[in-house]
């Protein structure tokens, strides 16, 4: 039986900030940065009245955050933060670190363009950007799902078997700073979910001195990175048990990636984040109209569940993967794992549109006309163009 | 009244506009509805134009993206008549509230509404002057817009305008905030 849960109007900020507050980590080292600052900023307030027991350590900038972060994880303790765009950006060269020492901290990451031109509204630049750092990613949709992620997140993270740090992303504005219904769980719940935190070798077990950072050279670092490699492998079972866990808890279940109408689509549309609930809505719309489309969103993005993902498109005619993102001079970031996941198969036509950077909206109309181009694509077989940017000025 | 309710709103920088958007979504989740609240950022600075959005539904509401064909608009401010088309993609039978000291046939006429339209004035920086003493039109302008939708119980709104000034506010305050929401209930007119 799912627990009674209280339903709410908040925004996404603010539902992550009660996901923290319900985990009572150890350590929070933060540098608010727009559109997350409200997450830091509301985490800040829990501290000063007492309702957590956290440390909170205010940093001069995001480097030192996440720096501070790695210290704490690897000192003992459960340790969590939230950055966006620039932010992350900055904390390129420790996530890294926290990743190669195998700490499992926890992140929510806001996601915003990044600089330039200066811009603070929503893109996945900065997810996409860090997406080879050795984090596990998890995407949301809306409030609920940023929420249950990162409820979700220390379990996955903290597993024996991956011992990795985890980011949630969740759309900046868009989602962070819309309010929404959606449902908390209990203190009590989500305190006995995510259970205690042992550090396998803290630093603070000064009984047993031992030193973390060490250099390694050709001698042994590959066998670190293998290590790494056999880690995230490990990643997908873990996501699957920790959500069908959750699932008993809420009512709610999560998939490694969510499939919309998709068991018989011939058109099909792939897409991240908040978009994808309005391109739901136009699904349905085309389905009533008689038009087999269908929706493919990820969650789990790092590791990318490869074989699942082809087996799952692999029967559509056509899909049009829509990016949020770019990778200049390449094609869009999902665009490319969608072409990886799919080249094993004799599978659909696939192209790739750029949308919403910088906030851009994307509206029910935007998604129709990509719809109706991939129905297009499903009876001729041929593409225009493989990457094209829409919702834009010539 | 048909499952999904789209509300714009549209103030200025300063107004409580997107706070009374957000106490309205946390009124409307009574009844087991699904609600959303978020408003367009701008300049984000005293004066400016801006804009702020509801939907209200008896089901899951999945679409992020602004509202473009509104059945409510309200109008916070009313100088923002000259600047921008307020009436711009409303429904045929939307429903118009203006806060103005303005006849409601003078305004209906100014917004060239069609006869399926309705339009609603209060004078709402009159009303908060007198009940807040100080001309935020936003409580007043709650008040008004659940008159001409009646979107949700005048009790359940008053219990959520009190909620949202927490523990921050004197009583002053929000005893004046009270009156200016019932005020605004029972002083808008229809033209």
């Amino acid at each position: 039986m799912p627990t009674a849960t209280k339903t709410v109007a908040v925004t996404g900020n603010q539902a992550v900030a009660e996901a923290l507050r319900q985990i009572n980590p150890d350590v929070v080292p933060a540098y608010p940065i727009t559109p997350s600052t409200d997450i830091v900023q509301r985490f800040s307030e829990f501290v000063n009245n007492g309702e957590v027991d956290t440390e909170m350590i205010l940093v001069e900038s995001e480097h030192s955050a996440m720096s501070a972060a790695i210290g704490a994880s690897a000192a003992g303790g459960r340790v969590a933060t939230a950055t966006s765009s620039q932010g992350m950006a900055l904390m390129w060269e420790m996530l890294f670190i926290a990743s190669g020492y195998r700490l499992p901290i926890f992140m929510a990451l806001v996601n915003r363009a990044l600089s330039a031109p200066l811009n603070i509204h929503g893109d996945h630049s900065d997810g996409m950007g860090m997406r080879d750092s050795g984090w596990i990613q998890l995407w949301s949709e809306n409030a609920q799902e940023a929420y249950d992620n990162m409820v979700m997140a220390p379990r996955i993270a903290e597993h024996m078997d991956v011992r990795l740090p985890i980011i949630v992303c969740l759309d900046g504005f868009i989602i962070s700073h819309s309010i929404e219904s959606m449902k908390y769980l209990p203190d009590e719940e989500v305190k006995k979910f995510v259970g205690e935190f042992a550090q396998l070798n803290p630093l603070l077990d000064t009984d047993n001195p031992k030193s973390i950072g060490a250099l390694v050279l050709p001698d042994y670092y590959m066998e670190h990175k293998r290590a790494q490699h056999e880690a995230m492998l490990k990643v997908k079972k873990v996501v699957q048990d920790v959500s069908a866990e959750f699932a008993k808890l809420s009512g709610r279940k999560y998939e490694i990636f969510e499939t919309y109408r998709l068991e018989d689509a011939e058109v099909v549309l792939v897409s991240l984040n908040s978009a994808a609930g309005t391109i739901k809505d136009e699904i349905d719309r085309y389905r009533d109209k008689g038009i087999k489309a269908g929706l493919l969103k990820p969650r789990l993005f790092r590791p990318f569940p490869y074989e699942e993902v082809g087996a799952a498109l692999k029967n559509a005619k056509a899909v049009c993967v829509m990016d949020r993102a770019d990778s200049f001079g390449g094609y869009g970031p999902m665009f490319m794992e969608i072409a990886s996941a799919l080249y094993p198969h004799k599978g659909p036509v696939l192209f790739n549109k750029i949308y919403g950077l910088g906030g851009r909206d994307l509206m029910p109309l935007d998604v129709d006309q990509v719809i109706d181009e991939t129905v297009e694509v499903a009876k001729t077989g041929k593409v225009k163009m493989v990457k094209e940017y829409i919702t834009v000025r010539n | 009244m048909g499952e999904l309710m789209e509300i714009r709103w549209h103030g200025r920088g300063g107004q409580g506009t997107v706070t009374a958007a957000k106490v309205l979504a946390d009124a409307c989740l009574s009844g087991g509805r699904h609600v959303q609240a978020f408003p367009e950022y701008g300049p984000e600075r005293a004066g400016a134009p801006l804009r702020a959005y509801n939907r209200i539904s008896q089901n899951p509401l999945r679409m992020h993206c602004p509202v473009v064909n509104p059945m409510v608009v309200a109008v916070v401010d009313a100088s923002l008549l000259d600047a921008i088309d307020v009436a711009d993609g409303a429904t045929d039978d939307a429903v118009f509230v203006i806060n103005t000291s303005k006849d409601p046939k003078d305004i209906r006429a100014k917004l060239k509404a069609k006869p399926s339209q309705k339009v609603y004035t209060v004078d709402a920086s009159k009303i908060a002057i007198e009940t807040i003493g100080r001309p935020l039109p936003n409580s007043t302008m709650l008040g008004a817009v659940n008159k001409a939708t009646g979107i949700v119980s005048m009790e359940v709104l008053l219990a959520d305008v009190q909620g949202s000034f927490g523990k921050k506010f004197a009583q002053k305050i929000i005893d004046g905030n009270l009156a200016a929401v019932k005020r605004g209930y029972e002083e808008v007119q229809l033209g």
